[in-house]
C-alpha cells in the first residue's frame, strides 16, 4: 500500500486566506480549500495514495502539493540522508567576499554592555591596539588575493570606536581603490561609529568616497544616557547629536542606518523608531537584542524577549500600514527579514561568517567575524601568512545546519540556522551551540514576518519589489 | 498549478521550472502502456514488465541483473557502482560463473 506523508511546513491563516511557509526550501504558497483539504487530513500522519487521489480532481491537487514537496510519498527522499560532514572535502571553503578590519580595539565611550569593552568580553588582548597601515594594507591584499574575479569585495572598518584610527582608514581606502582598479573588481566600503568624533572633515570625506555609514545608538537622550557612557559616566548624546544631524546632511549618497542595542532597560522601541527615523533622519534602524552572560541588570531574560516581541509587532503593524501606502517606515529588522522570505533564503549557516567574511584584529589575526578577531581560540590565520583553510573547513563542517540537531524539528531553521556564533560563545562558551534561549521568540518573529509579507502582498504588491535586489549581504 | 499561488519569488521561480518542464515523468502508471527502454532488454529484464510486455517473466535472480545494476543501470545504494567509486569491482571476475566469488563487498 503506497502512502503518502505531509512535508515540513509551517500553516497560518492571514485574514481569511490559507498560507503554507515550507521547511527548509522556504517556498512560500497560498492554498486553496482543496489543498488546505489534503494537508489537513494528512495532519495527523500519513494515508493511502488511493484514499487521497480516488478521483482526478482530487489526484491534480495531490500532484501539485507534491511538484511543490508539500507531500511526499515514501522513496529515498525519507531515509535521512547522512550529514554532509561525513566527507571533508564538500565544505571546501568558498571565495572571500568580505572582510571586517577591527582597526583598533580602543574606544572612548565606556558602554557598559559593550563585548569589545565590557562584563562579557571574548578578546585577548590587555591592553588596547591600534591597526597599522601595514596590517591594513595586506588585509586589502588579502581580500583581492582570496576573491573570486568578478565578485563585489566590501570592506568594513569597526572597533573598538572606528573613527579613533581614521589616519589608517584613509590611506587604506585609498590603497584599496588601486588596487580594485588594477584588478578591475569593484569594492563598497563602510564602517560603523558612535558618532562622537565625526568632524566636518570627516563627515566631507565619508561622503566624498561614498562610504557606507552605520552610526550606534541607542534612541532619544534617555535611552542613549543610560548605557552609552563616557568612561566618566557622563551621557553620549548630546555629543554625538549634532554631530549625526550634520552627517545626515551632508552624506546624501547613500542611506544611513542606526544599530541599537536593546536592553531591558531601553525596551520602547517605537519611540526609539520614532526619534531616530522620524526626528533625526535616519534612513532606518536595526535592532539587536543585547549579547550578555544571563544575570546582568541590563540583560533580556525570558521576560525580556517576550517584551522585545511585543514592541517588534508594534513596530511590524506600523511597517505593514507605511507599505500599504508605499512608505518605509525604517524598521531595518523586518526588511532584512523580508528579504529573505521574498528570496526563499535556505540557509546553512546563521550568517557569513567564516564563510565568505572574516574579521581582521588589529595585530592582523583574522577571527570568524570582528566579534570573534583577536580572541585566541577562534584565529583563523594572520593576513600576512594568509588564511588557515583547516580552520576554515572545519568551521564549515561544524557549523552547517545539518550538524545542529537541536534545529532539526524546528520550522524556521532554514531562516535562523542556529542563531549567532558569537551570542552562542558567550551564553553556552560554545560557538557551534544554537541560541536555545531565543527559540520561541526565533519562530515568533519569523512567523510575525511571514504574516507581515502575506498582507503587504494582498494589500500593495508593488512594495515588494524593492526586495528583488537582495537585501541578505 | 490551480489549487496553489505562488507567495514569494522562490514559489513563483518553483512554478515556472514546473511548467518549463511540462509536469512530472510518469513512468508505467498511466494509459498508454510506457515499455520502459533502459534496463528492460530482452536479455535483462527489469522490474517493470519482462519481453512480452508482462510481468510473467520478472524477478528474474540478483546475480542475473548484477551486472546491469553496477555497469549501465547505476543503482549504487544496491551493489557498487561503476561509474564514479568503483570501475575496478567486476576486475577479478572474467567469467561470473567461475569467478563469482571474487565479487566482494566493498567498504569505504
Amino acid at each position: 500500500m503506497s502512502l503518502v506523508y505531509r512535508s515540513e511546513m509551517h500553516r497560518m491563516e492571514v485574514g481569511g486566506r490559507h498560507y503554507a511557509f515550507l521547511v527548509p526550501s522556504s517556498i512560500f504558497v497560498e492554498l486553496d480549500s482543496d489543498a488546505r483539504f489534503v494537508l489537513d487530513a494528512l495532519e495527523s500522519g500519513p494515508k493511502p495514495l488511493v484514499e487521497l487521489a480516488a478521483d482526478a480532481a482530487k489526484a491534480e491537487v495531490l500532484r501539485e502539493l507534491a511538484h511543490v514537496g508539500a507531500v511526499k510519498r515514501p522513496g529515498p527522499e525519507l531515509i535521512p540522508m547522512p550529514a554532509k560532514a561525513a566527507k571533508g572535502d564538500a565544505f571546501a571553503p568558498p571565495p572571500l567576499s568580505s572582510l571586517v578590519l577591527n582597526v583598533t580595539n580602543s574606544c572612548n565611550l565606556a558602554c557598559r554592555y559593550c563585548y569589545e569593552y565590557g562584563d562579557d568580553r571574548l578578546a585577548k588582548a590587555e591592553t588596547a591596539s591600534v591597526m597599522n597601515e601595514e596590517v591594513a594594507r595586506q588585509s586589502v591584499d588579502l581580500l583581492f588575493a582570496q576573491a573570486k574575479k568578478g565578485q563585489k569585495l566590501q570592506l568594513t572598518f569597526f572597533g573598538g570606536e572606528t573613527l579613533l584610527n581614521f589616519k589608517v582608514i584613509q590611506p587604506t581606502v585609498a590603497y584599496a581603490r588601486r588596487r580594485s582598479a588594477e584588478e578591475g573588481q569593484f569594492i563598497d566600503f563602510s564602517l560603523t561609529t558612535n558618532a562622537t568624533l565625526l568632524t566636518p572633515a570627516i563627515v566631507q570625506w565619508l561622503a566624498e568616497n561614498n562610504i557606507g555609514v552605520t552610526v550606534s545608538i541607542d534612541g532619544p537622550k534617555e535611552y542613549q544616557d543610560g548605557m552609552r557612557v563616557y568612561s566618566t559616566g557622563m551621557g553620549s548624546y548630546d555629543v554625538v547629536a549634532p554631530r549625526i544631524r550634520e552627517l545626515l546632511k551632508v552624506h546624501r549618497g547613500r542611506p544611513i542606518g542606526a544599530r541599537v542595542t536593546v536592553t531591558s532597560k531601553t525596551l520602547d522601541l517605537l519611540r526609539t523608531r520614532q526619534h531616530l527615523v522620524d526626528e533625526m533622519g535616519f534612513y532606518e534602524v536595526g535592532f539587536a537584542p543585547v549579547t550578555s552572560s544571563p544575570g546582568r541588570d541590563y540583560s533580556l531574560g525570558e521576560d525580556g524577549f517576550t517584551r522585545l516581541l511585543e514592541q517588534f509587532e508594534i513596530l511590524s503593524e506600523e511597517y505593514v500600514e507605511g507599505a500599504l501606502r508605499n512608505h518605509y517606515t525604517g524598521f531595518a529588522n523586518m526588511a532584512d527579514m523580508m528579504g529573505e522570505v521574498h528570496q526563499g533564503v535556505s540557509k546553512a549557516y546563521p550568517c557569513g561568517a567564516g564563510v565568505g567574511l572574516l574579521g581582521v584584529a588589529p595585530e592582523g589575526d583574522l577571527g570568524l567575524c570582528h566579534r570573534f578577531a583577536g580572541a585566541g581560540d577562534h584565529d583563523f590565520g594572520h593576513v600576512s601568512t594568509g588564511i588557515d583553510a583547516a580552520k576554515r573547513t572545519e568551521h564549515l563542517a561544524k557549523g552547517h545546519l545539518d550538524n545542529r540537531t537541536d534545529c532539526h524539528t524546528c520550522w524556521a531553521r532554514s531562516l535562523c540556522s542556529g542563531g549567532c556564533y558569537h551570542e552562542a560563545q558567550v551564553r553556552y562558551g560554545d560557538r557551534f551551540q544554537p541560541n536555545l534561549h531565543y527559540c520561541d521568540y526565533i519562530r515568533s518573529w519569523t512567523e510575525l514576518t511571514l504574516r507581515s509579507y502575506a498582507r503587504i502582498l494582498e494589500g500593495n504588491p508593488a512594495f515588494l519589489e524593492r526586495f528583488d535586489r537582495s537585501r541578505a549581504a | 498549478m490551480k489549487h496553489l499561488k505562488a507567495v514569494n519569488r522562490k514559489a513563483e521561480a518553483m512554478f515556472e521550472r514546473i511548467d518549463a518542464e511540462g509536469g512530472e515523468v510518469r513512468g508505467l502508471q498511466e494509459p498508454p502502456p510506457h515499455y520502459p527502454a533502459g534496463c528492460t532488454t530482452i536479455f535483462s529484464p527489469g522490474w517493470e514488465v519482462d519481453a512480452a510486455g508482462t510481468p510473467a517473466g520478472l524477478c528474474q535472480p540478483v546475480e542475473r541483473d548484477l551486472y546491469d545494476c553496477y555497469k549501465t543501470c547505476y543503482w549504487p545504494a544496491q551493489v557498487p557502482d561503476y561509474l564514479n567509486n568503483n570501475p575496478d569491482w567486476h576486475s577479478g571476475c572474467g567469467s561470473a560463473t567461475q569467478d563469482w566469488r571474487k565479487l566482494d563487498l566493498v567498504f569505504p
